[in-house]
């Protein structure tokens, strides 16, 4: 068994960007108007890219074969080690921007800490997410400020997915051991070590939005060890059908 | 939402450092700012963006086709304009 520490984290990062990914895709074909349906396209396929160099260095990491198919296809529920917040379901399209807004302005200052990390192809990875992230946390604040300081409805809709989500903010921001030896290391990023800059960037754009930041109450967790919701089991029967019924088709 | 009130944009991208913007098409956006966001996402998906220019639709005051004729045509006979009766030495090169 090669389940060391680095290969957990490049996994938790991996199945962070490979969920959040394909809840964007969903909206492909639904969005309100073409140009947001381009939009989410583009930012999905940004962190499907973000998922596929990462499973592949996880693959490399294990060092049991496993290549970035076999790592999103064909491990279970349990075995997903994704946020919380990214296999909530995208509600509507105010939903979906503030989720993609709460964790965009969390990756973007987090990939630009770890693009500067000890580990070579995670830094590297990162160093490429980065500017993808800082476009994700710009169009998605954008909208937010429009759809918070809108009208009456976009406002409480607004206001709404920010109550309902913000429970899921907190496991962002948690450490296990897995995480604090490779931080200690210098390979991980510490995200306490961005909580400041979260804060700062949600406070403004929600001042702006004229939308109140919920208190922090009970916040979720479990993602990380694959204690997950209901809906990550619909997702990935969604994602994975064709390889589970037709097992190594390719293109 | 709907957008049948959203404004429409003209969209301008400059491809490579040294050429000009060229219009490209158009977007609906609320305001500059998304607008730029959407001219982006919709024609810059294939690297084909340096700079983007997005300019409001009703900005742009455009000739009548009514007017083509009197626009147009006085052009047509005065081939000396252009510079196709001189011979460019070797040592210009291209012009």
């Amino acid at each position: 068994m090669t389940d060391t520490p680095l290969f957990q984290y490049t996994l938790r990062l991996a199945d962070t960007a490979l969920i959040l990914g394909h809840r964007l895709s969903e909206w492909v074909g639904y969005s309100p108007v073409i140009e947001e349906d381009l939009a989410f396209g583009n930012m999905g396929l940004d962190l499907i890219g973000q998922a596929r160099a990462l499973y592949t260095y996880a693959g490399e990491i294990e060092g049991k074969g496993r290549d970035e198919d076999a790592l999103a296809y064909l491990r279970d529920v349990a075995s997903y080690r994704n946020l919380l917040i990214v296999e909530q379901p995208n509600g509507d399209f105010t939903a979906t921007m503030v989720r993609q807004f709460l964790y965009a302005a969390f990756a973007f200052p987090y990939f630009e800490r770890l693009a500067r990390g000890k580990d070579a192809t995670l830094a590297a990875i990162a160093a490429k997410a980065v500017k993808e992230m800082a476009y994700h946390q710009r169009h998605a604040a954008e909208w937010t400020i429009r759809l918070g300081d809108g009208t009456e409805e976009s406002h409480a809709r607004a206001q709404g997915s920010l109550d309902e989500l913000w429970p899921y903010t907190g496991e962002m921001f948690e450490v296990d051991a897995v995480e604090r030896a490779l931080i200690d290391a210098g390979v991980a990023v510490d995200p306490m070590g961005v909580r400041d800059t979260w804060e700062k960037t949600i406070g403004d754009v929600l001042a702006e939005a004229t939308l109140t930041r919920p208190r922090d109450g009970t916040m979720q967790s479990g993602g990380r060890s694959g204690r997950h919701g209901e809906h990550l089991g619909h997702i990935l029967a969604d994602l994975q059908y064709m390889q589970r019924a037709y097992p190594g088709a390719a293109w | 939402m709907s957008d049948k009130n959203w404004p429409l944009w003209e969209v301008f991208i400059r491809t490579r450092n040294g050429l000009a913007h060229r219009h490209v098409g158009s977007v609906h956006a609320v305001d500059a700012t998304m607008a730029l966001h959407a001219a982006r996402d919709t024609y810059t998906r294939r690297g084909e963006g340096l700079s983007v220019w997005v300019v409001p639709s009703n900005a742009i005051t455009a000739s009548d086709p009514a007017d083509k004729d009197m626009m147009f045509e006085p052009t047509a006979t005065k081939i000396y304009r252009h510079p196709t009766f001189y011979e460019i030495p070797d040592d210009v090169g291209h012009m």
